[in-house]
């Protein structure tokens, strides 16, 4: 490390944001150039990616591999469909005013409990209390409507400017939900940009890194877990959140303990050691996924082999791979 | 009376098959520090094949009484695919960290769910045969069927089997010698690699024989697997994950407080389970009797 510290950061900024830019530009321009379905996919994708955003930065930057993930895109989402039953205006800014501080409680006092543990006995206790949730939401029918779940309809957004109904309504929304969960994804993305570069980032990294060390340093390990897992677990819920209008119902699988597999997974195929690891991860995920659905009945199959595979042959993901691929080429040319 | 009396029996048929789950997934982590989450699939698996060789066995005619042969049977193919397994997908991952080795079991679990529903479909397989093959005994004035104290009797069979095997044989000194410093151990000659393979055979035979007696109770279905496993986690927690009393303790209190919830809080059984084992992590991370 150099003492001036600021320009190779500023300069990393211009080049994130160089190659952020291409990007983002054919993402806004997408929906004019595909169908219907296809728009509505890449939504899902992106609020995938959201979920594996927040759940990385337990895992990649924090080191605490949570396997109970789900609870906090359920609680998201029930938190919506609750809103709908009980308070009535459906406007989404309403349902995001609501269901943050809903999710973000829950993360606080779940996450309270779990960073007492680290390493598996974490993994195992955030499954614990992930699974209570899921068994609460199963059996509290009367208010949860149990396995058949809850209906949420199609909101409107910007605070009304734009509702959406008639015979075309279903397309308008689609389109529109799209550059509204683009929209919230950029923020999601910058924001987590600027938290795991900041000072408190790179504390999380050094207690991944050598936990004695950081405790050495002063530093108070479980205080900073615990910001850590209410980031994290805030912005999953954030996708449930997003993601319950646009699937316009919510039932207990959302919390069950096997989609908390899928989000370490989605972090995992894209590669949990990079930043644009898990983003990559949820689009890729989400596609794989639907695709695999299509074509065969097996597809769990399919996805657990292609996992496997995964684990063994490209452990640091698709991103690390291609970045590893990148680095022995560049070295090649010079 | 007899209610109770029947309800006790109930809550130790539970426990029985509960053991024989978690018993082999503390063993598995014990000895290898693994947590194999593809544990409740094997189970299921077992109690798959059993169902499958007993219906092949009436539709040829076997004798009844020899039917009951068929329960090693099915417990012993799973062992033969933990034996499989262990080298060629486990042994890689031994000196990654652990994340990995919970990823390569998430996926095994989907890859053994999704053979089952390939190999057997989506309709649940009976054994019932070897139920209706034992008599009705009376308790009181209700009726209960034998099959269900053999149940429980296997259950206390293999506890005392698997005590008597860790604690008081030569194989067992190597099990424990290797679970407790792996290094130390193959310096001093022991085949390490030969120790993991049997501790993974056996805790998955464990499993499959948890299946195998289960299936002439309740039919084979999808998803058992995956149920069971969250169970039999709750119960190696509440016991202490890589403890065999830890699980046999941990069996019990998860069936009676299952079998009592079942009766007065229905609603509420599942979640009262989970928050013991998060109140036990809580207060002892390492379960009631475990060390590490």
């Amino acid at each position: 490390m150099k003492a001036d510290l600021k320009t190779p950061r500023n300069r990393s900024v211009l080049k994130l944001a160089g190659a952020a830019a291409p990007i983002l530009l054919v993402l806004i321009l997408i929906p004019g150039l595909v169908e219907t379905y296809q728009v509505q996919l890449l939504t899902y994708g992106l609020i995938a990616a959201i979920a594996a955003l927040g759940f990385n930065l337990l895992l990649g930057y924090t080191g605490l591999l949570s396997f109970g993930h789900s609870a906090y895109f359920g609680i998201g989402a029930y938190a919506v469909a609750f809103v709908v039953q009980y308070l009535g205006p459906h406007s989404m800014e309403f349902y995001i005013l609501i269901g943050i501080p809903t999710v973000a409680i829950t993360s606080a006092l779940l996450g309270y409990i779990c960073v007492r543990h680290t390493q598996i006995f974490f993994g195992i206790l955030t499954l614990a209390l992930s699974q209570v949730l899921y068994s609460l939401a199963l059996k509290l029918y009367w208010e949860t409507g149990g396995s058949d779940g809850l209906r949420v309809p199609r909101p409107a957004l910007l605070l009304g400017l734009l509702s959406f109904s008639g015979p075309r309504g279903f397309q308008q929304f689609i389109t529109s939900y799209y550059y509204y969960v683009l929209a919230i994804f950029v923020v999601c993305v910058v924001l987590m940009w600027v938290v795991v570069h900041s000072p408190f980032g790179k504390t999380l990294q050094a207690i991944r890194d050598n936990e004695v060390r950081a405790r050495f340093l002063g530093i108070r390990i479980r205080r900073f877990r615990w910001i850590a897992f209410l980031v994290s677990g805030t912005f999953t819920g954030l996708a449930g959140i997003l993601w319950v209008p646009l699937n316009g119902l919510t039932t207990p699988d959302v919390l069950y303990w096997t989609f908390s597999g899928e989000i370490v997974f989605t972090a995992l195929l894209g590669g949990f050691r990079n930043f644009t690891g898990p983003i990559v991860g949820g689009l890729v995920f989400t596609y794989l996924k639907t695709y695999a659905v299509a074509s065969t009945e097996y597809w769990q199959l399919l996805l657990g082999v292609v996992l496997v595979t995964l684990v063994l042959v490209l452990p640091t993901g698709i991103v690390g791979a291609i970045s590893k691929l990148g680095q022995r080429l560049a070295r090649g040319k010079s | 009376m007899a209610i109770l009396a029947i309800q006790i029996l109930n809550s130790l048929l539970y426990a029985s098959v509960l053991f024989l789950i978690a018993a082999g997934l503390s063993l598995i982590f014990g000895v290898m520090r693994i947590v194999n989450l593809a544990h409740g699939s094997l189970y299921a698996v077992g109690a798959y094949v059993t169902a499958w060789l007993v219906g092949r066995g009436i539709a040829m005619g076997v004798p009844l009484g020899w039917l009951f042969l068929l329960l090693p049977v099915g417990a012993l193919s799973v062992a033969l695919i933990g034996i499989v397994i262990e080298p060629l997908l486990l042994r890689p991952f031994y000196r990654r960290a652990e994340e990995y080795q919970l990823l390569v079991t998430f996926g095994l679990i989907q890859i053994l769910e999704d053979m089952m529903r390939l190999i057997w479909g989506g309709t649940p397989l009976s054994a019932d045969t070897l139920m209706d093959a034992l008599p009705v005994i009376r308790i009181g004035g209700l009726l209960y069927p034998a099959y269900n104290l053999v149940v429980i009797g296997i259950g206390v069979v293999a506890a005392v089997v698997l005590w008597a095997g860790i604690y008081h044989t030569r194989f067992g000194v190597m099990l424990r010698a290797t679970s407790q410093d792996r290094r130390m151990a193959s310096a001093l000659g022991l085949n390490v690699g030969l120790i993991y393979v049997s501790a993974f055979g056996i805790g998955c035979f464990m499993a499959g024989l948890g299946g195998a007696i289960v299936v002439p109770t309740q039919a084979a279905v999808l998803g058992m697997g995956i149920d069971a496993l969250v169970i039999a986690f709750v119960v190696v927690v509440i016991g202490g994950l890589g403890s065999l009393k830890g699980a046999l303790i941990g069996a019990l209190v998860v069936s009676f407080v299952r079998t009592a919830g079942i009766q007065f809080f229905p609603e509420l059984e599942l979640a009262v389970l989970y928050l013991i084992a998060a109140l036990v992590l809580l207060v002892r991370p390492t379960g009631l009797f475990g060390t590490a």
